[in-house]
């Protein structure tokens, strides 16, 4: 690992202002850095030439006084984003050797600002996982292991190529989606800041979907500050998404670093689950006595239908998925395989083209959505979402700015560890985030401290909606509050 | 509410998957795990709450109806499995 790759992306945008290195410096230190690091998987697709190209042009405009907020920053893409000429896979062997002719809004906003693509990043396959153990590609490991222990640890999902990449210093930042916590568990899983901003402030179009009205995407990086500078760039109205919110983006960054004296921060006691671990309620007291130390109220809230959360998702989400993934069929695009006819074709493409948990999800979802049990589940489950989000609704009515949560109800575990005989137990990985995207607000996850077993633990902080400054603001009060968590020495070469 | 063997082989047909004889108890098994979880929400008095239609208030966006795109059609047929003279090709459907 070279110098540079062990700059913040905040400390490498100033190096280039300043000339202290070219982009085509950071960036080969990045390509470079990549390539030493396949064991980890984090990288489905490496586009070094790219890299290099964008670079140059990076360079050129920067020595002209010129560039972006981003300019000549070398990121990775979740391959969940469509790139233009690049292969999109969203970790599936259905869209294996998909190439894009159009280039999502999200990934076009972040070339606009001058940004560099190192290549595509490894996630759970069509962003259903919460340990990147679904992937088509091969699991991402982390660069994290447990003390005294070569155990393959997972890097949490679906983000999970992006969290890995992001922590290995394998990109400077990286983007990532959230449908029910695929940006906050795996940064709480590797050390990292992942921010869910509110439903509607970044553009879907473009991003291969999972479930409509729960997805959304967001950045990874290895500081407030940095996810901050990531999501300005990410964010912002597009015609091309009707869900997308025609609101002026703040600059976030002007937020880190602000005071939070008097913010009111609402502990939900709801979130006290029984048998929580020890060391996961400590780390959530630790973060209490952080807050009130920055001058923040405490106060506890109660959100009474949070228990609820998890299971309606699993209702909504599989059902939105069975109906977005009715588009993998073999005809139009990806994988086909030939049938006796044209049922059978569909068939038997999609037996084999799409992995196990997400053959299980389009079952459920076809299932719950079927005529005589619509009612019973979908419906429901849709009531049920009105109830959580009335819950946040009164909350922040009462005065609450923002609410502390663990991020997840353990640190990151080793593969194959989890969810092999039950497919509910990987789910449960999910239980402090997926309320917020079923009530469609902003989540951030800074670390905060350490397992007993030597992994990195997140905090969760979710906000009001469109207040992500709020949110920037106070996680940085804990990251400056926090021990400062340091990656073993890379053993991955 | 719980899922046999049968409804399991209705269920992928509905989704066009094909289940083999073998993966049909497991998947049934798997399924009825996932059920057996989301049955507590029967537990949760709805009576007068409105189903979410959208988490934020918006109003759905519109623009006027006119083409903004087109003349595409090599890029609509790029990564197509099988084209021929600018069409998809299909198994035939109509007997």
């Amino acid at each position: 690992m070279t110098d540079l790759t062990r700059l913040t992306l905040a400390q490498a945008r100033d190096g280039l202002k300043a000339k202290r290195f070219t982009s085509v410096e950071l960036t080969q230190a990045h390509v470079d850095a990549v390539a030493k690091a396949r064991s980890l998987n984090a990288y489905i697709v490496e586009t070094p030439e790219k890299a290099l190209d964008m670079a140059k042009a990076s360079d050129a405009k920067l020595a002209k006084g010129e560039g972006g907020a981003l300019e000549g920053l070398p990121l990775g893409i979740k391959d969940l984003y469509c790139t233009e000429g690049v292969q999109t896979t969203a970790a599936s062997h259905i869209l294996e050797g998909f190439v894009p002719q159009y280039e999502s809004t999200v990934t076009t906003n972040l070339w606009r600002d001058g940004a560099v693509m190192l290549g595509k990043l490894n996630l759970d396959e069509f962003a259903m996982g919460s340990s990147n153990e679904t992937s088509y590609f091969g699991p991402v490991v982390s660069p994290w292991r447990r003390k005294n222990s070569d155990a393959k640890i997972v890097p949490g999902g679906s983000s999970g190529g992006s969290s890995a990449a992001v922590a290995a210093h394998l990109c400077l930042g990286a983007t990532a989606t959230d449908t029910g916590g695929s940006i906050r568990q795996p940064a709480a899983f590797t050390g990292t800041v992942g921010i869910k901003p509110t439903y509607g402030r970044c553009s879907r179009w473009g991003i291969v979907a999972f479930a409509s009205s729960l997805d959304q995407a967001g950045p990874i990086a290895r500081t407030v500050r940095d996810a901050a500078i990531m999501l300005r760039s990410m964010a912002g109205h597009d015609l091309k998404d009707t869900t997308s919110v025609d609101a002026p983006v703040p600059d976030y960054e002007q937020a880190v670093g602000a005071s939070v004296k008097g913010k009111v921060i609402g502990i939900p006691r709801e979130y006290r689950l029984d048998g929580m671990s020890a060391e996961i309620a400590a780390l959530w007291d630790q973060g209490v006595a952080w807050l009130k130390a920055a001058g923040a109220e405490i106060r506890e809230i109660s959100l009474p239908h949070t228990k609820h959360a998890l299971p309606a998702y699993y209702i909504v989400a599989p059902a939105e998925a069975s109906s977005n993934l009715a588009r993998y069929d073999g005809i139009r695009y990806g994988l086909r395989k030939t049938g006796k006819d044209i049922v059978d074709l569909y068939e038997k493409t999609r037996a084999e083209g799409f992995g196990k948990e997400v053959r299980r999800r389009i079952m459920i979802g076809t299932y719950v959505l079927s005529a005589g049990y619509y009612d019973a589940y979908y419906l429901r489950a849709q009531k049920i979402r009105t109830l959580i989000k009335r819950d946040f609704d009164l909350a922040y009515a009462s005065g609450v700015d923002a609410i502390l949560t663990p991020a997840t109800p353990s640190p990151a575990f080793a593969q194959g560890e989890k969810g092999s005989a039950d497919p509910v137990e990987m789910y449960l990985n999910d239980v402090f985030t997926v309320t917020v995207n079923m009530a469609g607000l902003p989540g951030l996850v800074v670390p905060a401290g350490m397992s007993s077993d030597g992994l990195p633990l997140g905090l969760q902080l979710i906000g009001r909606p469109f207040e992500e400054e709020t949110l920037f603001s106070l996680g940085e009060a804990i990251e400056q509050a926090a021990p400062k968590i340091v990656l073993p020495e890379p053993w991955w070469g | 509410m719980s899922v046999d063997l049968a409804t399991v082989r209705r269920i992928a047909h509905l989704a066009r998957i094909s289940v083999s004889e073998d993966e049909a108890p497991h998947l049934q098994n798997e399924l009825n795990a996932i059920l057996g979880f989301v049955e507590e929400l029967n537990s949760v008095d709805v009576d007068g709450v409105e189903p979410m239609t959208s988490v934020l208030p918006m109003r759905m966006k519109k623009r006027v109806d006119e083409i903004t795109d087109g003349y595409i059609q090599q890029k609509v047929l790029a990564n197509a499995p099988a084209r021929e003279d600018g069409f998809f090709v299909v198994p035939k459907v109509i007997e």
